[in-house]
């Protein structure tokens, strides 16, 4: 899973089937710092995240597993909104 | 998933057998606020994206849980026409 930022959301009106009633959120990576890092992307919410939070997200097929068994085609997806983190010094 | 902006149609007569009848589609991916940046890639089309429309795209394995693609070579899917990208930040 990454860590990353909820920067927005994203509207489809035609879109696969699958997508139907899933919302898009448009989520940048950061590092530990709360930095940017590489490129935003836009993942499937299974959690009800919104923007400006922290969020983790898988990459690839689990993605659409929140779903299952519907085959959603998804590659990016929020799987948790991050309270709070540490990282010691 | 990718935001991408369709730029062109991609026609292949020798392909594997079970892309027959799929509309190949030429994009650019995009940054939130339709920049084009990285690399034009090959997707797949599976709801009638057309060229200059803002697309989202599948990637990986996930490519191949898009309408009518079980079990086809592809590793990228045009599965939503984007209506909006919001950005809040």
């Amino acid at each position: 899973m990454q860590l990353a930022r909820v920067i927005g959301d994203v509207v489809a009106t035609i879109k696969d089937p699958n997508f139907d009633s899933i919302k898009l959120l448009l989520v940048q990576p950061i590092a530990a710092d709360g930095k940017d890092v590489g490129r935003p992307l836009v993942a499937v919410d299974s959690v009800g995240a919104g923007v400006g939070e922290t969020v983790f997200f898988v990459r690839g097929k689990e993605a659409s597993f929140p779903w299952h068994p519907i085959e959603v085609p998804a590659d990016a997806g929020i799987v948790g909104i991050v309270d709070h983190y540490t990282v010691p010094k | 998933m990718l935001l991408a902006r369709i730029v062109g149609t991609v026609v292949a007569t020798r392909k594997d057998p079970r892309l027959v009848s799929n509309k190949l589609l030429l994009a650019r991916p995009v940054d939130p606020k339709g920049k084009a940046e990285g690399n034009y890639l090959v997707a797949i089309d599976t709801v009638d994206a057309g060229v200059g429309e803002t697309v989202l795209i599948v990637s990986g394995s996930s490519a191949r849980m898009a309408a009518g693609m079980k079990d086809t070579p592809v590793d990228a899917a045009v599965v939503g026409i984007v209506d909006t990208v919001d950005v809040n930040e």
